[in-house]
Order: structure tokens, then sequence, then C-alpha cells
């Protein structure tokens, strides 16, 4: 285990009704547990959403959180991601100065080994949307950081066990 | 389906439900319940603060073990009662509070005594509901008794809107209600009671602490017929005081910062502590890296989040405990017939008891807080209810006063709320008016609630209030003498006010004892008398609580005054 601990995904199914991200959150903050993300969006059933938190942890907080969670009434599944077997993205929107053509090629021969796409473009700045695991967007960030960051937007990740479960 | 408004289709599920009394005060965003009230069912008990309404409900739930129920109306109503949802939460008590809100579309709008009840009380309720339909009022009522009384009980908030009160809807009332996400019912694991037993059996020195769980569960009998048939000492938590009969052979009484020190020697010298129904609290158990080490742990508990919370154990048992114990106890009897008596543990038992009996010294005094529980025990039938106030007086109560039939002794455990324990001899009374009910006081405590001598009084349901009077904060003057060197800040009551003429002034009855012949006189004729009664008890202002664990330290840092 690193210094802050390992990562952790956990996906829990949750009533899709007002109150229920509340309720979670209130949760999280009155039994300090730590969050780095949390998504939330319906599932394929329209009464239902999927939350996707991560966090960095270590096993036993990481235990307690999903029993906490289960305990929860509109919380109706709670399971850590085997981080091996499952499929996770996150989507970031990064805005950077790029003024001088050669920068604006080189953000964009970047984006492209990334397979980012740039969905716009200023007279002084290039916005790029690029997908993938949390490290992939790390390197991305980290090699941009360069021109300036002048705005930047990541969704946390959302995530799904792979093949049939 | 039958058509109605919703605040009586919620007085015509409340009836369904069984329930027969409900405490509360009327304000404008529940005048449509109270409306309904009128012509009902149910014994409505007007309160004289909303505090004393969910305490008296609470009072009520811990001797019906199930919902007691409460009515606020919105605003300050619904705030004045969050002190009890929270004593209600930490002790996980079964409750059922109604509170009014401001109409549906005033919410949000800053609206005349608009408060987000639901916000405010989400850390201490186990669910809340706020209907925007009357037509599912019905449902929600039924789903509130489910969840406040299933799995680990808890308190559950009931928010309605006036006009949700006020519209008219066909209304189907359900009988069976299932909750997608809910699931409190689990069997116990089988190979985990396997493991539970050969612990047991192979166990040289093991101690049964029963916790909050054995009184919630009502598993008294299967308690002490795996005490008995393994011959295993029984420490109890403070919560759990009670689950096991205090003058029983086994009995060694309650473990933690205030234990007894019996207790609190015996399960250091254990080797492996099954935990019945108890959450391993800070005050139980001292320090938890100290607690328990070396030893096996067996946890037995409903909520699986209890598991490895403050402490790992090496079996956990997860299930209602009345079941779990009668499973374990079939197990058991299949490997073995009983336990002998004359074991080296149980020697070591009878040798820490005479210990401590010919070490600790009493307090010199004529009159002085154990003697007083002493006599208050001796005179109270058995089958008394014993609630508490909470400080000195309640861990006095803990030290001194034997509870000898399971389930009659009450107290905010987890909390620790000062005013809980007279409403909440009220509400005990209300449920089981037969019996007398006393409630252990100390003055600060009695302070905050003493208003329901007005409702003792007027209802008719005469409770005894036995106050410990040091007119002192007595246990945070106790913690400044010995942590702050004696430097007294903000604990005196200056002799204000007087507790007889208080009585009085309600038309209940107060009597003042100077000597242990006259408490005895006042406990009989509080017993006998119709009107609540206020024992007035002057008690020493500098008499300590031992033994004492500090906070911090571990059991075997107890300090014991001698
Ligand atoms: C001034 C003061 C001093 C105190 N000093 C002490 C002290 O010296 N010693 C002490 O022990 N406490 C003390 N306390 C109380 C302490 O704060 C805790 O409230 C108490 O220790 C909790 O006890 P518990 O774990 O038995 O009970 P609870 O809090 O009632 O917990 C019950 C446990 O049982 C489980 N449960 C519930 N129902 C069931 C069921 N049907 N089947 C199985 N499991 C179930 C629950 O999930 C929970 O884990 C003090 C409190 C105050 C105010
Ligand atoms: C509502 C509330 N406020 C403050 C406290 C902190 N507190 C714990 S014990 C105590 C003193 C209680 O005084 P009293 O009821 O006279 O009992 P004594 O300790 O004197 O027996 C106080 C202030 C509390 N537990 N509850
Ligand atoms: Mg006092």
């Amino acid at each position: 285990m690193s210094e802050n601990g390992d990562w952790y995904i956990v996906s829990a199914i949750v009533e899709n009704k007002p109150g229920v991200l509340f309720r979670i959150t209130n949760l999280f903050r009155a039994r300090n547990f730590n969050i780095e993300s949390i998504t939330v969006g319906i599932t394929e059933q329209p009464d239902l959403s999927r939350m996707t938190i991560t966090t960095k942890s270590d096993e036993r907080i990481v235990e307690q959180l999903v029993k906490q969670l289960r305990k929860l009434i509109d919380v109706v599944e709670v399971r850590v991601l085997d981080t091996d077997k499952s499929v996770f993205r996150e989507l970031a929107l990064i805005k950077m100065k790029a003024v001088d053509p050669t920068t604006r090629s080189e953000i964009m021969n970047y984006a492209s080994v990334f397979r980012g796409n740039i969905i716009d473009i200023g007279k002084e700045t290039m916005t790029v949307e690029i997908t993938g695991t949390p490290d992939k967007i790390d390197a991305f960030k980290n090699l941009v950081e360069q021109y300036g960051i002048t705005q930047l937007a990541r969704t946390g990740v959302s995530a799904l066990p792979r093949g049939v479960d | 389906m039958v058509e109605m408004t919703g605040a009586k289709s919620l007085i015509h599920a409340l009836e369904k439900e069984g329930v027969d009394v409900v405490f509360g005060l009327p304000g404008g965003a529940n005048l449509p319940i109270y409306d309904a009230l009128v012509g009902a069912n149910l014994r409505h008990i007007l309160v004289r603060h909303e505090q004393s309404a969910a305490h008296m409900a609470d009072g009520y739930a811990r001797i019906k073990r199930k919902s007691g129920v409460c009515f606020a109306t919105s605003g300050p109503g619904a705030t004045n009662i969050v002190t009890g949802l929270a004593t209600a939460h930490a002790d996980s008590i079964p409750m059922v509070a109604v509170t009014g809100q401001v109409p549906l579309a005033m919410i949000g709008k800053d609206a005349f005594q608009e408060t987000d009840i639901i916000g405010i009380s989400n850390p201490c309720t186990k669910y809340a509901f706020q209907p925007r339909v009357a037509g599912e009022i019905p449902e929600v009522v039924k789903k509130a008794f489910y969840i406040s009384e299933s799995g680990r009980p808890g308190p559950v908030l009931i928010d309605i809107p006036k006009d949700v009160q006020q519209a008219t809807a066909d209304m189907h009332f359900p009988d069976l209600i299932k909750v997608r996400g809910y699931n409190p019912a689990t069997d116990a694991d089988m190979s985990e009671v396997g493991r539970a037993v050969e612990l047991l059996l192979k166990a040289e020195r093991p101690i049964i602490m029963a916790g909050g769980g054995v009184i919630l569960s009502g598993a008294f009998a299967e308690l002490q017929s795996l005490a008995e048939l393994m011959m295993i000492p029984v420490v109890t938590t403070f919560k759990g005081k009670g689950a096991f009969p205090e003058n029983h052979p086994l009995a060694m009484g309650p473990i933690g910062m205030h234990g007894h020190p019996e207790a609190n020697k015996i399960i250091i010298e254990a080797d492996c502590i099954l935990a019945v129904g108890a959450r391993f609290s800070d005050r139980s158990v001292g320090r938890f890296d100290e607690f328990g080490k070396g030893m096996n742990i067996i946890h037995m508990d409903i909520d699986p989040a209890e598991i490895g919370k403050n402490k790992s154990v090496d079996v956990a048992i997860v299930g209602d405990v009345k079941s779990s114990l009668r499973t374990l106890v079939k197990m058991l009897s299949k490997k073995i017939v009983k336990r002998e008596a004359d074991n080296p543990w149980l020697k070591r038992r009878k040798e820490i008891i005479q210990y401590y009996q010919e070490s600790l010294k009493d307090y010199p005094r004529d009159v002085t807080a154990k003697k007083s529980l002493k006599k208050l025990r001796e005179i109270l039938p058995a089958n008394g209810i014993v609630t508490t106030e909470v400080g000195q007086c309640q861990m006095w109560a803990s030290l001194h006063f034997d509870v000898i039939s399971p389930g009659t002794f009450f107290s905010s455990t987890g909390l620790g709320t000062m005013g809980f324990g007279f409403p909440a001899s009220i509400g005990a009374k209300a449920a089981r008016p037969q019996v007398p009910v006393v409630d252990i006081a100390g003055d600060g405590s009695f302070n905050m609630t003493e208003n329901s001598l007005a409702v003792s009084v007027l209802e008719k349901l005469p409770v005894i209030v036995f106050l410990m009077n040091n007119y002192m904060l007595g246990m945070v003057a106790q913690w400044q003498r010995t942590f702050y060197n004696r430097r007294y800040s903000g604990v005196h009551q200056h002799q204000c006010p007087d507790y007889v003429k208080i009585a009085e002034a309600y038309g209940a009855q107060g009597i003042r004892t100077q000597s242990m012949e006259e408490l005895e006189k006042a406990i009989k004729t509080a017993i006998k008398s119709d009107v609540a009664t206020v024992i007035d008890i002057p008690i020493d202002p500098d008499e300590d609580v031992y033994p004492f664990v500090a906070p911090g330290t571990g059991l075997k840092d107890m300090i014991t005054g001698a």
C-alpha cells in the first residue's frame, strides 16, 4: 500500500429519486470517508441510478464504507470493483493557451496520440476532450501543462464490471 | 379503497399499526392532523415541549419494543424533537416522528416556520419520508414502522406538507410492504456459529459481554441459558445493564469508564470474549487497541456494519441475537451437558469480587448516593421500571442499583441526553401503567424537562423522580476536580430551584428527605401515591463516582478511588 492508500472503485446501484445523493454524500462527511470522485447517472432501469465512487484508502476503511452504504435504505446494491475485471473511464475537458501555430499543432498531435478530440478553438485557447483511465488523463495533463491550462473539468470515474456479470 | 384526507389516512394508518398513544404538541403546520385526532381511537398526550414528546415516545418504545410515536409542527416544533431523534438513534430505539411541513408550493421559499427537517435530521434518523401526494401516506406509514422496528431499530421521520394533509385521495392501506434495498433479516451463518462453538469449548476463561442488543431483542432467556449451560460469567455494557439479572451468581455488572470494578478486572483476564449485541463503544472498552488483545473475540450483532467497525473480531455471527443465541445453545448442548461450577476461572471470579468488596471504601456520610440507591432497590418491586438522567446520578445507578428483572432499566447511553429520564419514565408508565416507574435523576438533568410534571399530573401517569440533588452539574464538576485541578467553571446550581415547591406548583407531591429513615418512608409513600412524586435527596456535591477509567486509557488503568 502506498502512503496515501490504494485506489478503490466502489459501484452502487441506488434509487433514482430526490434526496438520495444528499444522503450518500452526508454519510461520507459524517463518517469521515475521503472520496476522490463520485459520478451518478441513470441505469438501464429508469428508476435506478448507478453511482461510481473512487477513493484512496485501505481495505478496512473501504469495507466500512461499503457496509455503511449498504445500510442506507435507498442503496440497493454495493460492490467494490476488481480493477482487473472491470472497465473504467473518465472524461476530461482541458482548455489551454494556444496562440501560435506551433503550439496549436503540437496540441493537436498530442490529442490525436491520446485519441482525444479538439472540441473548441478560440482566438487564444484550445479545448481538448479526452476519455480514458484517470492515469491516461493525468499523463495527457502533464504533457500539456507547459502551454498553460486555463480551465479543467473532469467527470470522475464511471465503471462497469467486464463481461457477463 | 376509501376516500379521505391525508391527515385522516395518517391517523387511520397509525391505528392499523396498533398505536394506542401518541405524544405531541400542535401548531399551524399540523392543524389538519390534530383535527383528524378528534374522535380517533388513540390517546393523544399533550406535552409541554416537543423534546419531551420524543423522549416519551422513546420510553414507551423501550418498554413495548415497538415504535413510539410523536407529533410536532413545522419549524421550531420540528427542531425541538431533534434531540429526541438523536437520542433514539444513538440507542437504536424504534420511533416514528410525524412533523407538519409548510405547503408544497412554499417549500424552498423560506416560508414562515419552514425548516429543512429532513436535512437537519438526516444523521440522526434511520430514514425520512416526505409524502408529496396524500395517497402515498398509508404506504409511507407502513414503511416507516417496518423500517423503524426491523433489523437494527431506529427513529424514522415522516414530514408531511400541510396541503398534503388536507388533500383527499382514494386510500389503499397495504398489509405487507417491501422496501427494495432494505433486507434486514439475516439468519446466522452456521459455519460461523460452528467456529464460535469451537472457541467457546476450548476457552479456559470465557466471558460474555452482553449489550443493548440483548435488551432490544428481548433475548433474556436465551442469554441466561447460554451462560448457565457453559457457566460463563456475564458482564454487560452500560446499555446492556439488566440484560442479565444482576443478582444472578454469574452476573458481574457493567464494564467501562464507570463500570463495576470486578467486571473491568475479570474481562481483562479472560481468554475469550463473546460480545452479544454490543458495539464496542469507547465508553465500554476504553482503548480499542488494548481491549481484547490476545483474546478470541466472537461478535454477535444484527448490523453487519458493526462487525470490525471498532474492533477486529475472530468470529462474527450476524443476525438477531435471540435466534443466534438459540442456535448457539443448541449446537453447544450437543457437545456438552453442562459445565461444572467449580473450575479455576469461577474461583478466580469469586476472588475478584471478594477483593473489591473488601478494598473499596464507602463515602463517609449518613446519606450517600450508594446507600440511597440500595434503599430504593430494597423497596422497589423487582418488576419496577427505572429510567435515568445523565451524569453522576446515572453512573451511581449503574454501580449501585441492581436490576433483577431483565429489561427494566433504561437510560440515554449513546447520546447521554440530560432531561431524557423524566419524560422517558412517563412514556414507560403509559406503556406499563401497572408497575411503579422511577426516574433516577440529577438536579441539572431534571431541570431540563421538569415541565413534564404537568403531563404526569394531568394524564394521571404518576412516576417517581428520585432526585439525587447535589445542586451541581456533578459529573462535570468531578472532571474539573480530577483533570482541571479543582478549578470549577459553570457547574454550580446555587440551591435553585426548590424542588419540593416545583413539584407542588404542578400539583405533584414533593418530599425532601434528610435521613435514610425519611428516605425509606418517602419511597414507600411515593410508590403508593397516585400523583407524581419528587423525592429531593440532598447529596454531598463532593461525592465522586468510582471506579473511573479516564478517557484514552484502558480498563486496566481503572482508578478505584480506594
Ligand atoms: C455519562 C456516561 C457514561 C457512560 N459510561 C459507560 C461505561 O462505563 N460503560 C459502558 O459500557 N457504557 C457507558 N456509557 C454508554 C456508552 O456511551 C454506550 O452507549 C454504550 O456503551 C453502548 O452499549 P452497547 O454497545 O451495548 O449498546 P447499543 O448502543 O445499544 O448497541 C447495540 C448493538 O447491538 C446491535 N443490535 C441491536 N439489536 C439487535 C438484535 N436484535 N440482535 C443483535 N444485535 C442487535 C446493534 O446493531 C448494536 O451494535 C456511558 C454513557 C454516559 C452518558
Ligand atoms: C443536554 C446535555 N447538556 C450537557 C451535558 C453534559 N453533562 C454531562 S453530565 C452533566 C451534569 C449533569 O448534572 P446532574 O443532572 O445534576 O447530574 P449529576 O452529575 O450532578 O448527578 C452535564 C452538564 C449533557 N450530557 N447533556
Ligand atoms: Mg447534580
